[in-house]
């Protein structure tokens, strides 16, 4: 045991690590967005919802078909993409040629729905969901102890991010999809299905969101306001880093999820707004957001 | 083709004026002649939300501006109106202004911020302030956390009329709320509200004309908060209460319900949505959490089938501006 500034180590590091985790949360969570917006041009408020919607189908496997955490890792993302390729092909498809802000409010509306339901149907006190036994127990590191499941979340998460990043910025599709980005028009006159492929960035973007859920699960208590609580503050995230980079989305994600644990230890009574704290900040030196360019 | 020619031919200004006193002068008698038939606590509270609603609609549908966290003005000046009157014991036309000064302090704060971003972000930061102040609010030993401040006095409006009497209340918050719609009007039809309406059409056009759209977009900003302010902290006065409930994100949500479902960028639409809405609450209260997944519901329809909102399409049918 040592001290760090008049903190004890194992203080210091285990909010780091809370911090971490929650970083993981903002960085797929954010990531997620920032892909979505790229495509649709929307500002996907459902994102929230959907993570919640992945903690539940999370514990509803477990709950009513016995189905387990690693099983439920691979099925829960591609249920709640799914969801979310019905959603822009019945909804957001409609709204292609209207101003943002009508995207903003429909997936608003959406959330407000899909809230609601849950609330209805698991009230608003929180599911437990435990922790995969593959996973129980933790090590000892000598300046603190570091549970299984949460090293795991942190490793995991980076490595969907990574693996996310390369998909899009280092392979074919991925080379389509940035096109299709800056000129639609274009890349459908070489004959690229430009609709499916927005239908098919949503769903990915959403199965994020879901994956983000199951891995949150056992963490957090799996509850209906769990999405809207995180979505706002990852609104924020978005801000600070800007949505013109993935890379920029998954390091800005991380960064403030240590920055929001180190706040814990030092000024717990700034911990909760530090985030919003540090987007006012940058919008008043660099309104761009860190790694934005101005559009 | 002549009647084709006259459907898109737009209202004259005197045709306009006429419908929009035809119906200023509905909206007088509605206000004389209902509280002898509905609840007078009722119609307080929808008026309330009224002007919440036309406060939000000046920067939405007259600038384009999506704030989505106005509930940040109108709880946090319900919060200070009610303090002034509990803690400070002043009387009531004080305590609504120091609610309405609070809400032109943080507009500021926050257009400052705010405004150096457009469009889709803009909308995100707002919501963001709005979280943090409410996180803010949860916390401060002042808002009284989960319990809110309880029991606010109504006092006596000048020292002469007392404000426990319902109908005096309702009085009052008549004459503040016309008042507000008022000016409200003349500000959309100034010259000033001109420009506001030009940087909705093409930002960037409006700036190669000349004028600093910065800056109008920052006083069209603090104005809406001001309002916003001031009907948050006569719902305060009305309901003797200053609550999370009004600086949450759902208050934020519901005042874009209103002027969606009235009528964005029409004069009567954030009243007339705000009726709406708040008879609805009142009686789906018993439904519990439906109320939210109906909302929703409501949100989807009006963005993709009804986008005009109630007052709009009964303008676009009638061929007048309202």
């Amino acid at each position: 045991m040592f001290e760090v500034f008049g903190v004890p180590s194992q203080a210091l590091f285990g909010q780091l690590l809370l911090g971490l985790i929650n970083g993981s949360f903002y960085a797929l969570l954010s990531l997620g967005l920032a892909v979505i917006f790229g495509m649709l041009n929307i500002i996907n408020f459902t994102h929230g919802a959907q993570y919640m919607m992945g903690a539940f189908a999370a514990f509803m496997l477990v709950h009513y078909l016995g189905i387990g955490y690693w099983p439920a890792l691979v099925i829960v993302p591609i249920v709640i993409g799914v969801t979310g390729v019905i959603i822009e092909r019945l909804f957001l498809r409609r709204l292609h040629k209207l101003d943002h802000l009508y995207g903003l409010i429909l997936t608003f509306g959406l959330a407000l729905i899909i809230e609601g339901l849950f609330r209805n149907y698991y009230g608003t006190s929180g599911q437990p969901y435990g922790v995969p036994e593959s996973l129980q127990g933790g090590r000892n590191l000598g300046f603190m102890f570091l549970p299984n499941y949460r090293a795991w979340v942190i490793a995991f998460s980076l490595a969907v991010c990574l693996g996310t990043w390369f998909a899009i910025e280092r392979t074919r599709l991925g080379s389509y999809l940035r096109a299709a980005t800056e000129n639609p028009a274009l890349v459908r006159a070489f004959g690229i299905n430009v609709p499916r492929m927005v239908t098919l960035t949503y769903g990915f973007g959403v199965g994020l969101a879901g994956l983000a859920g199951v891995m949150a699960a056992p963490i957090y208590n799996v509850s209906p306001q769990m999405g809207s609580d995180i979505i706002i503050v990852v609104f924020a995230v978005v801000v600070i880093g800007g949505m013109g980079s993935i890379m920029g989305a998954i390091i800005t994600g991380f960064a403030l999820g240590i920055v929001e644990g180190l706040t814990k230890v030092f000024f717990p009574e700034a911990s909760n707004t530090v985030i919003f704290m540090i987007m006012i900040l940058v919008l008043l030196v660099r309104p761009a957001g860190l790694f934005g360019r101005i559009a | 083709m002549a009647t084709v020619a006259n459907a898109t031919i737009a209202p004259t200004r005197r045709e306009t004026e006429r419908s929009l006193a035809a119906a200023a002068a509905a909206l007088v008698a509605f206000v004389i002649v209902a509280p002898f038939v509905l609840y007078p606590v009722f119609l307080m509270k929808a008026l309330c939300f009224a002007l919440f609603a036309c406060a939000f609609n000046l920067l939405l549908g007259y600038v384009g501006l999506l704030s989505f966290g106005h509930a940040l003005y109108f709880g946090w000046a319900g919060y200070l109106a009610a303090h002034a009157a509990k803690v400070w014991g002043l009387p009531p036309e004080l305590a609504v202004l120091a609610g309405t000064a609070t809400g032109t302090t943080l507009g500021l704060i926050a257009g400052v911020v705010a405004i150096r971003r457009q469009g889709i972000y803009f909308a995100m930061i707002t919501l963001a302030l709005a979280q943090m102040m409410y996180l803010v609010a949860l916390r401060a030993p002042m808002t009284g956390g989960e319990d809110g401040i309880q029991a606010v006095p109504r006092g006596r409006l000048f020292g002469i009329f007392d404000l426990s009497n319902e109908m005096t209340m309702y009085a009052f918050v008549v004459v503040v709320v016309l008042a507000a719609f008022f000016l409200i009007y003349r500000i959309i039809n100034s010259p000033f509200g001109e420009v506001l309406k030009a940087i909705r059409e093409n930002e960037q056009r409006t700036i190669s004309l000349g004028y600093k759209t910065d800056d109008y977009k920052l006083i069209a900003f603090v104005l809406s908060a001001t309002l916003a302010g001031l009907a948050g902290s006569v719902k305060a006065l009305v309901f003797q209460l200053a609550s999370l409930t009004d600086v949450h994100w759902t208050m934020s949500g519901e005042v874009v319900l209103m002027t969606l479902v009235g009528g964005l960028g029409t004069i009567f639409g954030p009243i007339v949505g705000a009726f709406l809405i708040v008879a609805m609450e009142n009686y789906l209260a018993p439904f519990g959490q439906w109320v939210l997944v109906i909302q929703g519901a409501v949100f989807v329809i009006c963005v993709l089938a009804f986008r005009r909102g109630i007052v709009g399409e009964l303008a676009a049918r009638l061929r007048v501006r309202l």
